[in-house]
């Protein structure tokens, strides 16, 4: 019973191959290549700030989408990942290593051990067992954090310099910092979809609507499924070396479940499996966040009703209603 | 290490562990019979505290006003199942979470409007303040062996209703195979009607009798929700058995890993590096016998029968 509850748990919003998927993207990253120009003809500074965090966070939710959407893996734990990156961003700053393809690789590193690890764990279960698992083991993370005495502990780690590149200081200029979080978003989304089109991906999307049948062909589900889970730990771990050069700050609640919650409502909020999905959620979300914070410090009374009713009555997503609304195809 | 702190710190484990089922209990029932993932069963937790704290101060009596609290959170609790719940049964688990996570923070923010930010307290019940001795210089609360006795007898009468009555048998039959059930003439969401209400009340009773022990504040639950998760995965999800044993455990294990980890880590290593890596493995401790289990038997230590 458990498995085919499993595999019909989250299903994408389109059939891959579709001429139409190539559109929506590309008009995406024209926009957001162009966005800093609003800035010059009158938008408020800030503008730039916000939807530079919009794209640090929709690297996560791309990465997020591979396991959920396309693996159907339910991770309630990805923002450990992200808090990976940025702690270890940090500590490396604060220890005098500040360039950046030095942090980089132990990012990556510490990333893919970590997700090997407790992958292989997570991934002897299935469903509901799945995501509470990946939940305590972000917990455990995010109570490692806190014991990091040395680095701030409950407290955090405030960064008093930025990562450079080649020494250079690209992430100091906001708009150089926009477009090289908005390179390594192009960067990170044409990588998962390339993985998702290869035949590794197509097996990880089979096994998604059928695991039995998949590993009965004669492909092992799991050891696939480790390698995407793998692969979306290091992307999120990119994710969190933005967002600490961006906030220059680092604590324990970049890790915390509600965090990670969040990072679920984006992908699910653009539209699961699409990837691009991801992207528009995760700037969505922001835009929406910092919009009712400013309307009232409850914010979240308003919040959490819109989740609720997201949920109950809209199906696929931004991605789903933007192709109900654009012309039919085929 | 004496013994008495030894004894003690057993009782608080135990205590601690009490109060882990009572909120497992009924997540892992939800969870087993009608196959819903229930993020906000923390919240309910948390608003038994609150409700006691209201009601305890409204009627000036501890027994009283846990009564209230108690029909309160059920009356509040079937709400929640009629206006958001109900319609989630039959959607997927990813659903399921986004839904209740976005209750989590409404009530969370909600509590925060309508009580404040700052902690609140409960005091203790006059006929259950003091202290016994368990031998000489040794003292432990009366109110929290009051906790263990009503903890375990609500145990007790769990375990006689899910194994002795028809009821309790629906309940088993829902959780190995719903749809036979229904097919078999049972109103099943009558039956989903009774586990929910049941696990809520659990939940929230829970909450009022942990709130004169523990500080009373926003996202208390939310901690508690995710140790409720921890003990139904090593306990085998579905199974109240389970629920009770490994509650039991990570109560344990987790008092007293946060009371002599330090002790034990400087038998081999300096006071300050003993005093840090025993606070980050403390609080780690409960995870990681969690992956432990999972990787030896990942379907839990007592599986509830019927599911694979």
């Amino acid at each position: 019973m458990s498995s085919a509850t499993t595999t019909s748990e989250v299903s994408s919003v389109a059939p891959p191959r579709e001429r139409a998927k190539l559109l929506l993207p590309a008009i995406l990253f024209l926009l957001l290549a162009l966005a800093p120009l609003a800035v010059t003809i009158g938008m408020p500074a800030g503008w730039l700030a916000l939807l530079t965090r919009a794209l640090i966070f929709a690297i996560a939710a791309l990465s997020l989408d591979l396991i959920l959407g396309v693996g159907g893996l339910v991770s309630f734990g990805h923002a450990a990942f992200l808090g990976i990156g940025a702690y270890v961003t940090g500590i490396m700053i604060t220890e005098g290593r500040s360039e950046a393809l030095v942090i980089l690789p132990v990012i990556l590193g510490v990333c893919a051990l970590f997700g090997a690890i407790t992958g292989a764990v997570c991934l002897r279960t299935r469903g509901v067992a799945f995501i509470m698992i990946t939940l305590a083991f972000g917990q455990m993370v995010y109570f490692l954090a806190q014991a990091l005495s040395a680095y701030g502990g409950d407290d955090g780690l405030t960064l008093y310099e930025k990562s450079t590149l080649l020494g250079f200081n690209p992430f100091a200029n906001r708009t150089s910092f926009y477009y090289s979080v908005l390179i390594a978003l192009a960067g990170a989304y044409l990588l998962v979809r390339g993985f998702v089109a290869s035949r590794f991906g197509r097996v990880l999307r089979a096994a998604r609507e059928n695991p039995v049948r998949v590993s009965v062909t004669g492909f092992d589900v799991t050891k696939v499924r480790l390698v995407a889970y793998v692969i979306s730990g290091m992307l999120a771990g990119l994710s969190g070396f933005f967002l600490a050069n961006h906030t220059e700050f680092v604590s324990p609640a970049f890790m915390s479940w509600q965090r990670s919650g969040e990072l679920i409502f984006m992908a699910v909020l653009g539209g699961v499996g699409s990837l691009h999905g991801a992207i528009i959620g995760a700037i969505a979300y922001l835009i929406a966040e910092d919009a009712l914070s400013h309307l009232t410090e409850h914010w979240r009374v308003i919040f959490g009703p819109m989740i609720i009713l997201f949920v109950l009555f809209t199906r696929g997503g931004i991605v789903g209603m933007l192709r109900k609304l654009g012309p039919r195809h085929g | 290490m004496t013994t008495g702190l030894l004894i003690v710190q057993i009782l608080n484990g135990l205590q601690f562990g009490i109060l882990l089922f009572l909120v497992a209990a009924g997540l892992t029932l939800v969870f087993g019979v009608m196959d819903f993932i229930n993020l906000a069963h923390g919240v309910q937790y948390m608003l038994g505290a609150y409700l006691a704290v209201t009601f305890v101060g409204l009627t000036g009596s501890f027994v009283l006003g846990l009564v209230l609290a108690l029909a309160a959170a059920l009356v509040f609790g079937l709400a929640l199942e009629f206006l958001v719940f109900r319609h989630l049964y039959e959607r997927d688990h990813l659903d399921q979470v986004l839904a209740t996570f976005g209750l989590i923070l409404l009530l969370n923010q909600g509590v925060k409007m309508i009580w404040g930010a700052a902690p609140l307290s409960v005091p203790l019940p006059a006929f259950l303040t003091g202290n016994v001795a368990l031998m000489d210089g040794i003292l432990y609360p009366t109110y929290r062996f009051a906790l263990i006795g009503s903890g375990l007898a609500v145990g007790a009468l769990l375990w006689f209703i899910v194994e002795k009555t028809r009821t309790g048998m629906l309940l088993r039959a829902g959780a190995s195979n719903a749809p036979m059930v229904s097919a078999l003439g049972v109103d099943i969401r009558k039956l989903f009607m009774i586990v929910f209400a049941f696990g809520t009340m659990l939940a929230g009773f829970a909450g009022a009798m942990a709130a004169p022990i523990l500080s009373v504040e926003p996202g208390m639950g939310d901690t508690v929700l995710i140790l409720a998760f921890v003990v139904i995965v090593i306990g085998g999800i579905g199974s109240i058995r389970g629920a009770f044993v490994a509650a039991l455990i990570v109560g344990l294990v987790d008092t007293l890993g946060r009371s002599f980890m330090n002790d034990l880590l400087r038998l081999f290593m300096s006071a300050p590096s003993a005093r840090a890596t025993g606070a980050a493995l403390s609080s780690m401790l409960i995870y990681l016998l969690m992956a432990v289990v999972l990787f030896v038997r990942p379907e839990g230590l007592l599986p509830a029968r019927g599911r694979t």
